[in-house]
């Protein structure tokens, strides 16, 4: 009982922060699984569903976002590498791989907003027919939750460098590279029901 | 030696106010405001409704009445309600400080009060939402001229993100907040029913904010989801609204049997019967809640193998709700019943909730449901489950737990008042809905014809309304009248069971001066008795003195107007979002204004240190961080086994060479061989024991 | 008459709200006037073979649950007094924390009682729902919801009613419905529970009664403004009598050919025809009620009028005051019609107009 009071006295009610961070960040993406499983079950709804426009086959360009993807893909590795630098607190290695990590994301981006202006000159747009309506929004949602964990990713590079607070406090390493997992995983599912399982 | 608070006075510090407490007390402020104001709009109902042809309000502001009484009962009372009780009494259930997350919990609270401040606000600008709190489509598509519907479906997807916010941070919280030796299955029942709920939310929320953002887009952009010509389907909405719908009625109801779970052992000086399989059913509830959903769609056509599926789910859920009454009574059975006001509202709770679960029995009937669906049956079917449950459950929890709160006990002879008037006003109100129902009057009707028959009751039902308006203002009287002449409660008023009778009332800043060893459930009520050869409670000679000093400088977190500014922020993005395409200025505004609530946010440390303990040079910080985390890393690692990092890790510690690794080893061992504790939970006592020489700068951590 | 009396106590204790809401018109009761047979939308008084047969389950359910209610509610007062803490004395509680053989046993009895509910349900959804054989001799009737009123639609006899469905007594009508625009639900209680109608979908519903007579509903899924105003009335009527309103009601409209009626003729086809049809003449839009057999219909305004020449004038001059509508929003291209507007015609534009309806039979 007397090491109970030692470690009620050092606990003091307050856990270890990264531990929760960490939990908190799973959680929170349990709760993302539904969001866009709700979204894809839309999509599968609607997606031969393509009134007058243009439908699936007419209008993807699998080797150019193959390619996108790829390079999704490749800043899960950067990211890997960003925690392990920090993990062996080597934080400037780490945010060298931060960095590089959102610049992979944004060249992503870049080609969603690239491949979402072909798709609209070639005559699908957000009203044309709800397989447009249900492509648009779900994939804009993921492109809006890559753009949230590039600005995370920069915030955790730049408080890191600013020196303002510790690197591991804040937005740590590891719960946003769980969340940029997530974000590209994610990806692979709808790179898949989208774009790979055409009718 | 007090506790280090920063504290900030009057309005400034509530606005402020990191502590769990406090914004338990606003979530329970709030949800009192919006009971008066949802009240209100029921009473202009039932007058509009007393007699036939009832002319107190037009057809369209009775429209807006009815769905703005069920959208500001759902989420600006019932939910808000539950939140205050779980916010104020989780952590002292488990023995915590707060939540793991005070700053946002502090940002869910604003979010959910500017949320319900858009809602209401759309009373007065241009007219509330009007298309039922289900928002059917492609009703509520429809009229894209007004923005009521726009009102709705935005105030509906930020109080989501409120709620989202505050279950993620009420999971952590029970997951790496229980006092130590807590194991899951001690936490008590309310615990355990606020986490299922929180799973819920978690769950179900996401689910229709896909479909409050599509109705969204469908009224503002011209998408197509929900238009049946343009080859979308308005059954869809139907779909993401009870998926997330039914396992809302469970949000409602568990946190209410959570409290009458704890009032009926107290009251009746019995634990609670059969424990084990009340959590567990609760669980269950949680669980077959999301399988039933289509159920509410019975009439819709989804055809006869769904329509039986769903039927055979919504029967089977209605065991382990009747296992929750059957082990309610076995607690009662036996013992020695006080019947204080909180036990009456319980016991109430209990007859009334019998009655709402046996109708709801024969909506599972398909065919029987046909003829009830959409009638007054299921108004009188969900305000016995919403009102004669949830509502009482949650008075029975006001009363219990009043003078943890206030300090002073509310007036018993009032109390009593209260309750019975509200229960009569209530059987009035709601118990000929059922008949009214059954004879055909169907539901958001603003008026009905002279001879259908439906004149007596409805009267009847208005008398009932007006009888539960009187019973609100008995209680609002009881809570004035007792603020200055209430009974000083001391702090174990009830010989009550947990751990927050522990603490003096009202409870402390920092909850407990020393945060207690649990080993077992009802942990309070062990300490004060002990149980003879036969099992009969037996008082202990030395009684524990709960009024404990704090011997220690406890650490609390520094109150911040960041997160109220950052959620203001987000009520100014979907208040632009409304008035398309000029209100998007507004939003941009919105989203600056989020971001440097969120950016200082980020920069603040979670709590203040006195001037001294500035921050060292970034080299400084840089090196110093790096040794204590890595030794608190250790702790979490060796947890889990991971022995290639810890060996790193305990290099990394020794270079920054401070006593706290060594602490950190040693706890760790201590608490390994403690039984019943867990090995996660252990090490981390551990790894926090050798960060705490920094204390501000680990506390800082909250994101 | 007990009713009346506890009605009468009440009352005095309503009297601030009685005041408030008898400010209503005195005409609304006539107005509104429903077919005067007691309880008349009632679900509880089938009168019919489906509505009967819900009847039964819903017997069935109901009994058990008044027994579950009596033997929990029983043992909970039962407890509550002979468990009560009585003043001054303090017992010591045996502490009993939970009995897992009890546990079991208040789990399988529910689950078992409920598995004897399940199997009627079950065979009744798949008997209910199933579309009627070659060999029964249904007759078939196409409704459509619109806001607010129904459109019945009869493909045999090749004409278009509203509001009023009649049908022969003792044989069964299998009901095709879709929406024109927002999701309605047709329901007549004494026949048989609700179905929705959702726009772009088509749902069926069998409906059928034992004896000929009036029977009531209204539109049981909320469809906006006017709800509560959309009803319908079914006639059912003998074999001989069914046969002869619908060879009646197939015949094209009687043009007046002289006096006021043929001016209201003259006006209709001006002000009205561009949304109502007559049958056998250039009026033949389809957005608002057909008109041809007005006349023969005892209400309108989907069916929660009483077809009398006071309500007729008054809802010519201005519709809103009868029906809460909002024709301001209507949008003819995108066939969202959501009332009908006041036209601003003149008293003897009224009457004219008013004679060409009445003549309408």
């Amino acid at each position: 009982m007397s090491t109970d009071a030692a470690v009620a006295e050092h606990h003091d009610g307050h856990p270890d922060p990264v531990r929760t961070r960490k939990v908190a960040m799973w959680v929170f993406l349990g709760s993302e699984c539904l969001f866009f499983g709700t979204l894809i079950s839309t999509f599968l709804l609607f997606r031969t569903r393509t009134g007058d426009g243009p439908t699936a086959v007419e209008i993807f360009d699998i080797p150019f976002t193959s390619a996108s993807s790829f390079i999704l893909l490749m800043s899960s590795l950067t990211m890997v590498l960003a925690h392990h630098s920090a993990e062996r607190s080597d934080w400037r290695r780490s945010r060298i791989w931060l960095v590089a990590t959102a610049l992979l994301g944004t060249v992503f981006l870049a080609g969603q907003v690239f491949e979402f202006t072909e798709f609209v000159h070639n005559g699908l747009t957000i009203t044309t027919s709800p397989f447009g309506t249900a492509f648009f929004v779900l994939t804009s949602f993921h492109g809006l939750h890559v753009a949230i964990g590039v600005i995370m990713l920069l915030g955790t590079a730049g408080i890191s460098y600013a020196g303002r607070i510790r690197p591991n406090e804040g937005m740590n390493v590891e719960a946003v590279g769980l969340y940029w997992h997530f974000v590209d995983i994610v990806w692979i599912v709808i790179f898949t029901v989208v774009y790979l399982m055409q009718v | 030696m007090s506790a280090t608070t920063h504290e900030a006075r009057g309005l400034w510090a509530w606005v402020t106010t990191t502590d769990h407490k406090k914004i338990g007390i606003l979530y329970g402020g709030s949800a009192i405001v919006f009971f008066i104001v949802g009240g209100v709009e029921a009473l202009i109902i039932r007058l509009q409704l007393a007699v036939p042809e009832g002319a107190v309000v037009s057809a369209d502001a009775y429209n807006q009445l009815f769905t703005m009484h069920a959208t500001t009962m759902v989420f600006l009372v019932l939910m808000p309600a539950a939140a205050a009780f779980t916010n104020y009494f989780l952590p002292l259930l488990i023995g915590a400080r707060d939540v793991a997350f005070p700053r946002l919990n502090a940002l869910s609270y604003w979010i959910f009060f500017f949320g319900g401040l858009f809602l209401t606000m759309s009373f007065f600008l241009g007219g509330a939402p009007d298309g039922g709190w289900t928002g059917y489509a492609p009703l509520a598509q429809q009229v894209t001229e007004t923005v009521r519907m726009d009102y709705w479906s935005l105030g509906l997807q930020i109080l989501g993100v409120a709620s989202v916010m505050a279950s993620i941070n009420f999971i952590t919280t029970v997951f790496v907040m229980r006092a130590p030796g807590m194991t899951l299955m001690q936490m008590p029942v309310f615990a355990w029913m606020a986490f299922v709920v929180a799973f819920l939310l978690l769950f179900s929320l996401p689910i229709v904010a896909v479909g409050l953002f599509q109705v969204y887009l469908d009224r503002n952009l011209g998408t197509l989801f929900f238009d049946a010509f343009g080859g979308g389907d308005p059954i869809l909405w139907q779909h993401l609204f009870w998926l997330f719908g039914h396992p809302e009625v469970y949000v409602l109801i568990l946190p209410a049997m959570g409290i009458v779970s704890e009032v009926l052992p107290t009251f009746s000086r019995k634990p609670l019967f059969g424990r084990a399989f009340v959590i567990f059913s609760g669980i269950a509830i949680g669980f077959m809640g999301f399988g039933v959903w289509a159920h509410h769609m019975f009439t819709a056509g989804l055809g006869p193998v769904a329509e039986a599926t769903f039927a055979i789910t919504t029967m089977f859920i209605a065991v382990p709700t009747g296992v929750k009454i059957f082990n309610w009574l076995g607690t009662i059975w036996g013992g020695s019943i006080r019947f204080a006001t909180p036990m009456l509202f319980s016991l109430g709770f209990i007859a009334m909730f019998v009655i709402g679960g046996l109708s709801g029995v024969t909506h599972s009937i398909v065919p029987a449901d046909t003829q009830q669906h959409d009638t007054y049956y299921v108004v009188a079917h969900f305000h016995y489950v919403l009102f004669g449950g949830a509502v009482l459950g949650l008075f029975a929890g006001l009363y219990y737990w009043w003078p943890k709160i206030t300090g002073r006990l509310l007036d018993e002879r009032i109390g009593k008042w209260n309750f019975w008037m509200m229960f009569v006003g209530f059987n009035m109100t709601f118990g000929p809905m059922h008949f009214l129902g059954l004879n055909g009057m169907p539901r958001r009707t603003y008026t009905y014809p002279r001879g259908l028959g439906f004149e007596f009751w409805n009267l009847i039902a208005t008398v009932g309304a007006f009888l539960i308006a009187l019973s609100v203002a008995i209680f609002l009287w009881n809570a004035i009248r007792t603020r200055t002449k209430g009974e000083i409660a001391g702090a174990d008023p009830w010989d009550g069971r947990t751990l927050e009778w522990a603490t003096s009332s009202p409870t402390p800043v920092y909850n407990f001066a020393e945060i207690p060893h649990i080993e077992t459930e009802d942990a309070w009520w062990h300490a004060k008795y002990t149980e003879d050869d036969e099992g009969h409670a037996v008082a202990r000679p030395i009684q524990p003195d709960p009024d404990l000093a704090p011997t220690t400088d406890i650490h609390l977190p520094s109150p911040s107007y960041y997160p109220a500014l950052a959620a203001f922020g987000m009520f100014l993005i979907i208040l632009g979002l409304v008035y398309l395409p000029l209100g998007l200025v507004l939003s941009g505004a919105g989203v600056g204004v989020t971001l440097w609530g969120l950016f200082g946010w980020s920069l603040e440390p979670l709590t203040k240190e006195s001037p001294d303990a500035g921050h060292p040079s970034p080299e400084e910080t840089t090196e110093e961080s790096d040794g204590s985390e890595e030794s608190g890393d250790e702790g979490a690692e060796d947890g889990e086994g991971d022995e290639g990092d810890a060996q790193t890790d305990g290099e990394a510690g020794n270079e920054a060479g401070d006593d706290g690794d060594e602490q950190t080893d040693e706890d760790a061992e201590d608490a390994e061989d403690d039984k019943g504790d867990e090995g996660d939970k252990q090490t981390d006592e551990g790894a926090e024991s050798a960060g705490d020489e920094d204390e501000d700068e680990d506390d800082g951590g909250e994101s | 008459m007990t009713r009346r009396l506890r009605l009468l106590v009440l009352l005095v204790l309503l009297v601030g709200v009685s005041l408030l809401v008898s400010c209503s018109g005195p005409d609304r009761a006539e107005l509104h006037q429903v077919v005067d047979i007691s309880m008349p939308q009632n679900s509880l008084e089938p009168a019919g073979p489906e509505a009967r047969r819900i009847d039964g389950l819903w017997q069935l359910v109901f009994w058990i649950a008044v027994g579950v209610f009596v033997l929990v509610q029983g043992a909970l007062l039962f407890a509550m007094f002979r468990f009560r803490e009585r003043k001054g004395e303090r017992r010591s509680i045996k502490q009993l924390h939970g009995n897992t053989k009890l546990e079991i046993g208040w789990t399988l009895v529910p689950a078992m009682i409920l598995a004897v509910i399940a199997v009627p349900t079950v065979s009744a959804i798949f008997e209910m729902r199933s579309p009627p054989g070659d060999e029964e001799n249904v007759l078939h009737i196409e409704v459509t919801g619109h806001q607010w009123w129904w459109e019945f639609h009869y493909p045999e006899y090749g004409f278009t009613t509203a509001g009023e469905m009649h049908i022969p007594a003792g044989r069964p009508v299998w009901l095709t419905m879709t929406s024109a625009d927002v999701i309605h639900s047709f329901w007549v209680p004494p026949l048989n529970g609700k179905r929705d109608v959702v726009p772009g979908r088509t749902s069926h519903l069998r409906i059928e009664a034992d004896e000929p007579g009036v029977y009531l509903g209204q539109c049981a899924e909320f469809c906006g403004l006017a709800h509560a105003d959309m009803r319908q009335r079914v006639f059912a009527h003998t074999a001989a009598d069914f046969e002869a309103w619908a060879a009646a009601q197939a015949r094209p409209a009687d043009l007046p050919t002289e006096g006021p009626a043929l001016a209201g003729w003259e006006t209709f086809k001006i002000v009205c025809a561009s949304c109502h049809a007559i049958d056998g003449t250039e009026a033949v839009a389809e957005l608002a009620p057909n008109l041809t057999h007005f006349a023969s219909r005892t209400s309108f305004g989907g069916a929660s009028i009483s077809n009398t020449r006071e309500h007729l004038r008054q809802w010519l001059r201005n519709p809103s005051s009868l029906k809460p509508m909002t024709p301001e929003l209507n949008d003819v291209s995108s066939g969202r019609i959501l009332g009908m507007p006041s036209f601003g015609l003149t008293e003897q534009q009224l009457d004219e107009l008013v004679a060409f309806l009445e003549g309408l039979e």
